[in-house]
């Protein structure tokens, strides 16, 4: 899609394939060594005697690699001011060096400004899932967008 | 680590302080965030933010470094006092994150965490899964991040 996307642009119920990212295991050490140095984020010795039972990414670095998709696969070629927060984040799997996780969005709500005509809201849920088709990490979220023109 | 038996309702630990460089907010956002505002002062100039401004996930995977440093430094006193150390375990997630203020190029942002609510596991009886309130708060006294963080601490053995 070459069209940069304003709020106009995002249809309740849509669904939006936003790319995929294989995750390597010095990827995986690398984030958890400055960001989430716990013994499960680092050493596959150590893993396996974890709740998680071998090494896995950090949950913050399975975000990471979310928002790279999400700038690389929609926000980049939008008019987007970032985002208020984010509602409810799970994680339900571990995140294995070699996985290749895909990124899915869905439209869930769009709401015009009421106080910045120039800008809207639009309502989100992502799913990251692995290459087994089996969701690691789900977030509901807003995004603002700019409008396509400001409401007369 | 204290383990689950060892936190109370209410208790609120300090985890530390961060001061957010440029070369840090570039570094991180050229990696896994690399929106123009998080980028470069221009690029922050002309945007909502007007200057460099941290993204969002580095401003949450810092409070995870400053609340993992917190741990081993708590974990290494208890060591030297004989106490048994517990392990925490991962978690299932967070809740209404938010992102109150820009952090910008510069700001010095401290972080704590307050203990909401602690429920036995059923489903893993060595476990318990502890709920927190954490704030990051700026060297103006403003609120910059909230987060509501859930994840499971080792019970002391039975």
């Amino acid at each position: 899609m070459s069209e940069i996307r304003h709020f106009e642009d995002f249809t309740v119920g849509a669904a939006l394939p936003l790319g995929e990212k294989t995750v390597t295991k010095a990827e995986i050490i690398e984030f958890a060594s400055e960001f989430d140095a716990q013994p499960f984020h680092l050493d596959e010795e150590a893993a396996r005697h974890t709740l998680l039972g071998g090494l896995a990414a950090s949950g913050w670095h399975s975000c990471a690699m979310f928002q790279r998709l999400l700038v690389d696969n929609l926000l980049a070629r939008s008019t987007s001011e970032g985002s208020p927060g984010i509602d409810k984040l799970k994680w339900l799997r571990p995140v294995r060096p070699g996985d290749t996780l895909s990124l899915t969005g869905t439209v869930l709500e769009t709401r015009a400004s009421r106080s910045r005509p120039t800008r809207g809201s639009v309502r989100f849920d992502f799913t990251l899932a692995n290459q087994n088709g089996d969701p690691v990490m789900t977030l509901t979220c807003w995004i603002m967008f700019t409008r396509r023109k400001a409401a007369a | 680590m204290s383990h689950f038996e060892d936190y109370n309702i209410g208790d609120i630990t300090e985890l530390g302080s961060y001061t957010f460089s440029a070369e840090d907010i570039v570094r991180f956002a050229s990696a896994y965030d690399p929106q123009g505002f998080h980028l470069s002062d221009e690029a922050a100039a002309a945007s909502h933010f007007g200057r460099l401004s941290a993204s969002g996930w580095h401003t949450a995977a810092v409070w995870m470094k400053l609340m993992v440093a917190f741990q081993k430094r708590h974990a290494a006193r208890l060591l030297a006092e004989g106490l048994p150390v517990g392990r925490l375990g991962p978690s299932p997630g967070v809740d209404d994150m938010r992102w109150l203020k820009p952090v910008s190029a510069g700001d010095t942002v401290t972080y704590s965490c307050r203990v909401t609510s602690l429920t036995e596991s059923r489903s893993r009886p060595e476990w318990g899964l502890m709920t927190m309130l954490n704030e990051g708060v700026n060297q103006h006294g403003e609120v910059v991040f909230t987060f509501v963080g859930h994840v499971f601490v080792e019970r002391r053995p039975g």
